[in-house]
């Protein structure tokens, strides 16, 4: 396990020190962050002052030198448009996105058991039919028009719930509903078919002979093996999370991660972007690792 | 001696693609899914050079006119935009860049992760080993963030979105590929065509690739699905294409200022991207189990009972 985890961590650390190397002269490729900060009427000397400023003066291979250098001490800059150091923006955003993430996936696993669970147990009945359909809706409606739908319909029609924004809890209850739409629908086909497998195994036979009720029959007996595919899916869904994540907060002025990334690209804000990336790319790791443990839990075969 | 004329042989099997259209016709949902497809590919074929000029042709007395009614003719019968382009015309002109740019990423995608899944299964391991580290360090990213970055560098442009939206997407088709081509190896007619000496590539072209091959154009309809999806999300960001190009992600984007006003514009393009969607979801269902010899049957049953 800890050997497996190590080989993991290499490999990790490898394409993080890629795509660092990448977004660091892609970024610097997108244009001259004094143009954009400085007032319209700033002298060449005015300009030439902000680049020296913010050591973006220097040939691209020192800028990358003194950057890894400051890296290695725990420093990711700062940032333009705040004069504060990037890391701490990029951790109050993952403040906001962490929990609306966690939830999402909390409510999507939970209802994604529960129906799924259900759909294989009585296949072609009502619950599998509503599966079914909702997998379909998430697999073809794009993420930002039901947001769009879903503020016409919620938030200006019936006026149940605000438009964007944060601050009280009603504020999360949209984001949450549709970011929630498109995972499910993948996750619930999932426990849906390997629960289909896990009820025709011989074990379940003989527990029904036994008499065990239908209830305790799916959720204590067939359950704990229909979960194992079901966990794999989920860490393939953390990083699609953060996808729907970026919409989402766009749409409705969510001040996470996802917003934040947009709008330093566009504002040019290099240390928060790769501060961003970094830190995304740690958090997917550790998701990736946990998910491995837990499969490691659930299924002896695999624990050494 | 009657019983002669009944004993007549058949015409023989039926062609693939008659046997290929009895079974599509007998499924309702995939029947119409496929005539949809069919229609919309012509309003991205033929909507530019037809409607072209309709849907840039600017009425300011006519801004965003409602929906469902005819008094301004057939081209608004599903309202104007706020410039007072009819929508209808609009949404057909903007089909061509949505399937150009999802069929030009598919094709891609599927050719070179393809190309690299044959390769990958059928050598050793270290060459193996490159391509599946580099596909895993592709896909254990959240791919809208590397594409919002590499195409505001780049500049938004169609050719870019198809590059960026490919890398995301090869993957997919490698690790597909390279599954099957491991199963396909081992079995009976690969071994006897190496026993008889056959080249390397005749083996990978002539004998695995036709057994892979519905797999992938399986996935290739549902990807067509996800790529539209991410192509009209980009273009939502303000990231994808850019105007006078139109796509109809560009298009909710561009209908979003007047939600409070006029939905219609949002509305209609994005139930054009579920329409189009949904169908290659469910067309992408039915090829699973037509391409598959194994599960054929399922749709060929009711023709067995009869004979």
């Amino acid at each position: 396990m800890t050997k497996m985890i190590g080989q993991r961590a290499i490999a990790s650390l490898l394409s993080l020190l890629g795509l660092m190397i990448l977004v660091f002269f892609l970024s610097r490729l997108t244009g001259d962050p004094a143009v954009l900060f400085l007032p319209i009427d700033a002298t060449e000397e005015m300009k030439q002052q902000f680049r020296a400023l913010h050591g973006l003066d220097l040939p691209l291979i020192e800028q990358f030198g003194r950057y890894v250098w400051d890296l290695l001490h725990l420093d990711f800059g700062e940032s333009l448009r705040k004069a504060r150091p990037a890391i701490d923006i990029v951790i109050e955003a993952y403040a906001w996105t962490l929990p609306l993430a966690l939830i999402t996936m909390s409510l999507v696993v939970a209802a994604a058991i529960f129906l799924g669970s259900l759909a294989a147990f009585n296949v072609g009945g009502f619950f599998d039919r509503l599966v079914s359909i909702v997998s379909l809706v998430g697999a073809s409606a794009p993420d930002f028009w039901i947001a769009i739908v879903a503020i016409v319909i919620f938030a200006l029609g019936l006026g149940w719930l605000p438009t964007s924004g944060v601050g009280t809890p009603w504020h999360w209850i949209l984001p949450i509903a549709v970011l929630f739409i498109r995972p499910f629908g993948l996750v619930v086909q999932v426990v849906r078919g390997s629960m289909l497998s896990a009820l025709a195994a011989p074990y379940v036979k003989t527990a029904r002979a036994k008499g065990v009720k239908n209830l305790p029959l799916i959720f204590v007996h067939t359950l704990r093996n229909g979960m194992l595919p079901v966990i794999t899916v989920i860490g393939d869904q953390a990083a699609a999370m953060l996808n729907g994540a970026v919409i989402v907060e766009t749409i409705f002025g969510f001040p996470g991660i996802g917003k934040l990334m947009i709008d330093s690209i566009l504002q040019r804000d290099f240390n928060v972007v790769l501060a961003a990336i970094m830190v995304t790319a740690i958090v997917i790791f550790i998701m990736n690792i946990l998910i491995d443990i837990a499969y490691g839990l659930l299924d002896p075969r695999i624990r050494h | 001696m009657a019983d002669l004329s009944l004993a007549k042989p058949d015409d023989g099997p039926p062609s693939q693609g008659a046997s290929l259209f009895a079974m599509l016709w007998r499924d309702k949902f995939a029947f119409t899914s496929a005539v949809i497809l069919i229609v919309i590919l012509l309003f991205a074929l033929l909507g530019p050079t037809l409607l072209g000029e309709l849907a840039t042709d600017q009425n300011l007395r006519g801004r965003n006119s409602p929906p469902f009614s005819l008094d301004r003719g057939w081209a608004f019968v599903l309202g104007g935009d706020s410039l007072g382009r009819p929508m209808l015309a609009r949404l057909i002109v903007a089909a061509s860049s949505t399937m150009l740019i999802a069929a030009g990423t598919v094709i891609a995608s599927m050719v070179v992760g393809a190309s690299l899944g044959l390769v990958a299964g059928y050598t050793g391991k270290t060459v193996s080993q490159v391509i599946m580290r580099l596909a895993d360090v592709v896909m254990s990213f959240p791919s809208l963030l590397i594409a919002v970055v590499v195409l505001y560098v780049l500049g938004a442009s169609i050719p870019n979105m198809i590059l960026v939206l490919a890398i995301t997407r090869i993957p997919i088709y490698l690790r597909t590929t390279r599954a099957e081509v491991l199963e396909v190896r081992e079995r009976m007619f690969v071994q006897a065509a190496i026993v008889m000496g056959a080249h390397h590539w005749r083996i990978i072209l002539r004998h695995i690739l036709p057994v892979v091959a519905p797999t992938l154009v399986t996935i290739a309809t549902l990807d067509f699905a996800f790529v539209m999806l991410a192509e009209s999300s980009l273009s939502f960001l303000g990231i994808g294409v850019q105007p006078p190009d139109i796509t109809w992600g560009l298009m909710v984007s561009q209908g979003r200022p007047y939600l409070t006003s006029a939905w219609w514009l949002a509305f209609w393009p994005g139930l054009m991207i579920v329409i189009t969607a949904l169908s290659l979801n469910l067309l992408s269902n039915w090829m699973r189990v037509a391409l598959d010899p194994a599960q054929r049957w399922r749709l060929e049953s009711r023709k067995s009972k009869n004979v």
